[in-house]
Order: structure tokens, then sequence, then C-alpha cells
């Protein structure tokens, strides 16, 4: 979707805010929301490319006012209620500070820390084996498709109906179009592709500079 | 707003309405405190960029290493045992005399948890993630760091589970170091492309 969250090539938003000697954690509640964000996968269905589509679902005013981990809250609370662990007086009272009633027992003791840490060590990756052939190969000249699909996606706006090179290909991996909307991991080929950042921007780019970016291939066409 | 739209201070009942959620999911017995804890240590003090510059220390000193890591970051990164969450396929990319690479995630805000741990929130800003592929020659002053204009900046936008690493150029005046010490020098901007590491007193 067109949404706020695809911000490649915006303009407006000012100098980049660095600031030194950074913490971690701005403060302690930021910790807990990347804490919980990571323990709710253990009871609630979901995965990364849901999660995603949750925020970029945020309207576009309040994305922009919010932090990060506040964004994270927001999608912890977002799936309690489309699951059913709270509704939207328990929301409400949570949004107030007060603590909400929770409408689903536990079936099992939750996860304990060695789990979640366990499986915080072995990742969760997204390549997975399939039979078909990949489409294209390093070297090929592809071209975007000009797509603009309802729900989430990971072809950039900004590198839409444009003309790029093969430079790597990732084997298949999750497709997350259909992930995210819970239809199946559909494993498609990946590829990262190069594209001259004047054929992205124009004139005003450095004429050597240049813009990869990974792309499954039902995004790309033969050039 | 103060100095950057991302970072401004959260409403102040954000610690409220944290601490109302956990309690609820604690009490229903769906969460385990602890578990939260172990999570917050992990990222708050064992996994951050030391790891990504024990990585980039080895590549340093170690030709054979830098050979398998540049091949396949995956398996050479994955030697050293970091928690693999967010950075389960992960591809290394060197800096040269020609080319100046610069990560960035435009759509949300991906980044190489096992090597380089949570995101800087400049890397997190509608700045950053809205700049970098458009003008990150602008970008790069802003950090302090400024490319040639014979060479290529090269900017990977991390729209999958691909993540990034930059290799840094090693800075001349530090044959004699020790990969120890050579790791000392490098920082987490040089990992992202944001930053060149500079030889000890060259800061």
């Amino acid at each position: 979707m067109d949404g706020i969250h695809d911000m490649g090539g915006m303009a407006g938003f000012g100098p980049i805010p660095i600031e030194t000697n950074e913490p971690v954690f701005h403060h302690a509640w930021e910790g807990r929301v990347l804490a919980l964000n990571l323990t709710v996968t253990t009871f609630l269905p979901g995965n990364l490319d849901y999660g995603r589509s949750i925020i970029e679902n945020i309207p576009p005013a309040d994305y922009l006012r919010m932090s990060y981990y506040e964004r994270w809250f927001d999608r912890i609370l977002a799936r309690c209620k489309l699951n059913g662990v709270i509704d939207e007086r328990g929301a409400a009272a949570v949004e107030r500070g007060d603590t909400p009633d929770i409408h689903i027992e536990a079936k099992n003791p939750p996860a304990p820390p060695d789990l979640v840490l366990a499986f915080i060590q072995s990742g969760n990756p997204a390549g997975r084996e399939i039979e078909a052939a990949p489409a294209f190969e390093i070297g090929d000249v592809v071209h975007t498709k000009n797509m603009r699909p309802d729900g989430h996606t990971r072809l950039p706006r900004y590198a839409r109906d444009k003309t790029g090179i093969i430079v790597a290909h990732h084997g298949a991996h999750v497709l997350p179009d259909s992930n995210a909307r819970m239809a199946g991991e559909n494993p498609t080929h990946l590829y990262s592709v190069r594209f001259a950042a004047r054929s992205l921007w124009g004139e005003t780019a450095h004429p050597k500079d240049t813009v990869t970016i990974d792309l499954w291939e039902t995004y790309l066409e033969r050039a | 707003m103060g100095k950057g739209h991302d970072h401004q201070h959260p409403p102040s009942d954000m610690t409220l309405r944290v601490k109302a959620l956990e309690t609820a999911l604690v009490d229903k017995g769906l969460v385990d405190p602890a578990t939260l804890d172990g999570i917050v240590d992990l990222y708050e003090n064992k996994v951050g960029p030391k790891n990504g510059a024990k990585v980039v220390a080895r590549a340093w000193v170690d030709p054979t290493f830098k050979k398998k890591l540049l091949a396949d970051g995956t398996a050479a990164i994955a030697a050293f045992g970091f928690p693999a969450l967010q950075g389960e396929d992960m591809v290394v990319v060197e800096n040269t005399d020609d080319v100046h690479n610069l990560v960035v995630c435009t759509l949300c805000s991906c980044y190489p948890w096992p090597v380089l741990g949570l995101p800087p929130a400049w890397y997190k800003s509608s700045a950053y993630r809205a700049r970098a592929v458009s003008e990150p020659r602008k970008v790069l002053e802003e950090f302090g760091v400024t490319v040639e204009d014979g060479k290529e900046v090269r900017v990977w936008d991390s729209t999958a589970e691909i993540r990034y690493l930059v290799l840094p150029e090693r800075p001349s005046g530090t044959e004699d170091m020790s990969e120890e010490q050579l790791a000392d020098l490098i920082t987490r901007d040089s990992m992202i492309g944001t930053g060149v590491v500079s030889a000890p007193g060259k800061g």
C-alpha cells in the first residue's frame, strides 16, 4: 500500500537527528515494549510481515507523531484486540494507564526466559527451498512492475516501473505480500537489484551513485 | 518539537500504559516478567556494535576469514555465536577505493541486530529513511563523511530479510595493532556506512 511508511525519497523531514552517546533505550518502557513484542508471539498468531502491516495501517498523522517504540506498543495492543485478548474497553483502560480486564486465560504456563532467548539465539530465517527454478540470473536487466497493491508489499514506490540489474540471487524467501495477509508463505525467488541513482531520481542524483534493493521475482519483469 | 520530529518526547503516560498492559498479561499467566527482563538485558548489555567490531577486526587481520565473510556472511558470522534474530541472512559489503556503502531501510527500520544491536533513533527517523536513498551524499555530510566525486555511493535498501553489514576500510597507521585493539577503533556508524574508521589520535 502507498502508506506513510514508504518514505524513500520524501522531502521535508529536515536534518538527520544524530545523537551522541545515545542509550539503547531512552526510557525503561521502550525496553519493556521490545520484550513484550517478542514475547506475545509465543501466544498470539502472526508473523513478521503481518506485524509490519499492522504498523503500516497506523493513520499517517499518528505514525509521524509516534516514536518507533510507541508504534510497536500500538501494534501489541492492536494484536491483543484482534485476537480477543482484550476488548475496546480494555484497550481504553490501557490508554488511560489502568490495568485492563483480559479475556483469555493462559492454557499453558507463560514462555520462560530460556525458551524466548533460545528463539532469539536461533532466529527465524525467511529462506525456503522451492522446486521452481529462478527466472532471472545475475547480470539480467529487469524492470519493476508498476503496481499498487492495497495490502503489504516490499517494493518501495520510488522503485516502481524502473529498470535495474540483478546483482545477487538469494534463493527463495517467504513472500511478504501473502504472508502479511496470513495467506501463506508462498516462497518466491529473491534478488538484489541495482538501480542507477539517476534512473530513480533524475539529474539531481550523482552520476556514479546506485541504490540496491532486495526484490521478489513477482515484482519483476524482463526488461 | 525540539531536535528531529522522530525523537520527540513521548506522552508522559507511556510508562503507565506499558505497565498496565504488562501487568494484565502477567496476571493472566500469559507473560513471564523474567522473560521480559532477560530480553531487555540481552539487548541493553550483551548484543551491540561490539559484536560487529569483532567481525570487522577479524576480517582486517585474517584474509582467509575476510574472503569467507564476503562470500557467505551468514556462515562466517554464525561462527561467532551471536543471537541470530534479525540477522538470519547476512551480507557483508566492503568499502573500497571505488565504493562507499550505506545501509538503510526505507520501509521500516530493518537493521542487523546480531552484529549491531538495536538501531539508534536516527536510523529509524523519517529523515534518514527518506533521504538516505535520494541524497546519500548530503546525509553523509551531516555525519561528517565526505565521499569524493570519483567514488560510487552504493546504498542498500533493506527491503527483505537480508541484513547488511558494511566492512569499513582499515585506516593506515594501524598496521601494528592487534585484532582486539583494532576492534576498539571500529564504530557502529562505520558498519552502517555513516562513518569511517580513524586511526588512534586522528579521530
